[in-house]
């Protein structure tokens, strides 16, 4: 599935704005490209492998957290956007 | 016309007479709103110039809320503005933000992002929120009677560095001007009841691919502030958004800990002075002087592991904890400094 990125966190992962993940959960597609982008994980995830409170992941446009967090089902048509807490003004 | 009537009736907040909030005002004013305040302790900086387009040069450093107040006043004088050179706080923004219909944040730091939207919340007035960073931009209106907060999208704010601000990462001088004009947007929408608000969702632009995407946002059942309405009154905004720091964020290292990080934590500073420098170094490290630290700090890597060492580690523990309270997420130091690592780790290493 595809996975989006915003601008600040390009650079961590190669330069890329969508990366491919593949994955039968949420966890599992986040899981494969902090593996290939290691920068990337500590931005996505804590160090405990959860989700944090500041960094929203949407599969298609729905919140996971209010889906199944990290364990949620994905497919492969699917798609997750990454949008953390922005504050500038 | 029934419109025009009802934005001649309105009062609206603007929190952050900056990027966002000077064409927000701007587009209002000129709309007809009929009260617009500015809230805003700051003045006018040149660098605020590029994209702070009520602004003037003549205008640095008076006082931004007096300044926009002045330029609103000559674009419309039917408009009643109300200058507010103060910084929201705890203490004042229930008193502030009291009697508007709707509060615009534009405002540029978490800390007053979570005061707007629970003072808001607590007032009952729902607040259209806009954000940026570098090419990115946020909009959303919170707080309405059945819709989502900011705390329903983000519970807690990151922790200090972990994501960056725009004096570190920049922002493109268009962008707020963008995100800014969508607030204003809103609020004659939100004002004027016309169309679908951004009320449920959260619409997310990229500039750089011109993306405009938006997601659903809902009310989290569990928020203690829009839902159980667990908080009650407002709270130490500086303290919620960073934690204070406990003994152990900085850790201590032995050499032979350290020893094992060489060459994976990509930042080891040695915060001794030149001549010390001169008799012996650990391979690696670079030379910042404890009183270079803060100018140094600016070009350092927040969110890479940073070891510190000094001569026998007293300045070190100092630096650690200056970079950890500056937002450096793993900061730790050589226990016993230059010297132990001497005893412990390389003999070849001159004591002195």
């Amino acid at each position: 599935m595809r996975i989006n990125l915003p601008s600040v966190l390009t650079p961590l992962a190669g330069g890329h704005h969508t990366l491919d993940a593949t994955g039968d959960t949420v966890g599992q597609a986040i899981d494969d490209i902090a593996r290939r982008f290691p920068a990337l994980s500590p931005r996505l995830r804590d160090s405990h492998g959860a989700p944090y409170p500041f960094v929203t992941i949407y599969l298609n446009d729905e919140d996971i957290r209010f889906l199944g967090g990290f364990e949620t089902p994905v497919r492969p048509s699917d798609e997750l956007s990454v949008v953390p807490a922005v504050a500038g003004g | 016309m029934d419109g025009q009537l009802r934005l001649r009736n309105a009062r609206v907040a603007i929190v952050g007479v900056g990027g966002l909030g000077t064409p927000a005002a701007m587009y209002l004013a000129a709309g007809g709103v009929g009260t617009i305040a500015l809230i805003d302790g700051d003045r006018v900086d040149p660098s605020n110039l590029q994209r702070q387009v009520l602004f003037t040069d003549r205008d640095v450093g008076r006082p931004k809320a007096a300044a926009a107040a002045e330029r609103l006043s000559d674009m419309n004088g039917e408009v009643t503005i109300v200058p507010r050179a103060l910084r929201l706080d705890s203490a004042n923004a229930l008193a502030e933000l009291a009697g508007y219909d709707l509060i615009i944040d534009g405002s540029d730091n978490f800390p007053t992002r979570y005061l707007v939207n629970d003072a808001a919340v607590l007032l009952g007035v729902p607040s259209v929120h806009g954000s940026v960073l570098r090419f990115e931009g946020r909009v959303a209106v919170f707080g309405t009677t059945t819709g989502p907060c900011y705390r329903c999208l983000y519970p807690e704010p990151p922790p200090p560095g972990v994501v960056q601000d725009c004096q570190d990462a920049g922002v493109l001088g268009v962008m707020p001007g963008l995100i800014g004009v969508l607030q204003a947007t809103e609020a004659i929408k939100w004002l004027c009841t016309l169309g679908d608000p951004l009320d449920q969702r959260l619409l997310v632009v990229d500039g750089l691919s011109m993306r405009f995407q938006s997601f659903a946002v809902s009310r989290d059942e569990s928020c203690p502030m829009c839902a159980t309405r667990r908080i009650t009154s407002l709270i130490d905004y500086d303290a919620f958004c960073a934690p204070p720091m406990r003994a152990p964020d900085v850790a201590a290292m032995s050499p032979a800990e350290m020893a094992s990080r060489l060459g994976i934590a990509p930042q080891v500073l040695d915060v001794r002075e030149p001549w010390e420098w001169e008799l012996c170094r650990i391979p690696g490290a670079r030379l910042t002087p404890l009183a270079q630290l803060d100018d140094v700090m600016k070009t350092l890597d927040r969110r890479a592991e940073t070891i510190v060492y000094c001569h026998r580690g007293t300045r070190s523990l100092q630096a650690a904890r200056r970079l950890r309270a500056a937002g450096f997420a793993e900061v730790s130091h050589l226990e016993g400094g230059i010297d132990r690592w001497s005893v412990e780790q390389d003999a070849t290493i001159r004591r002195y």
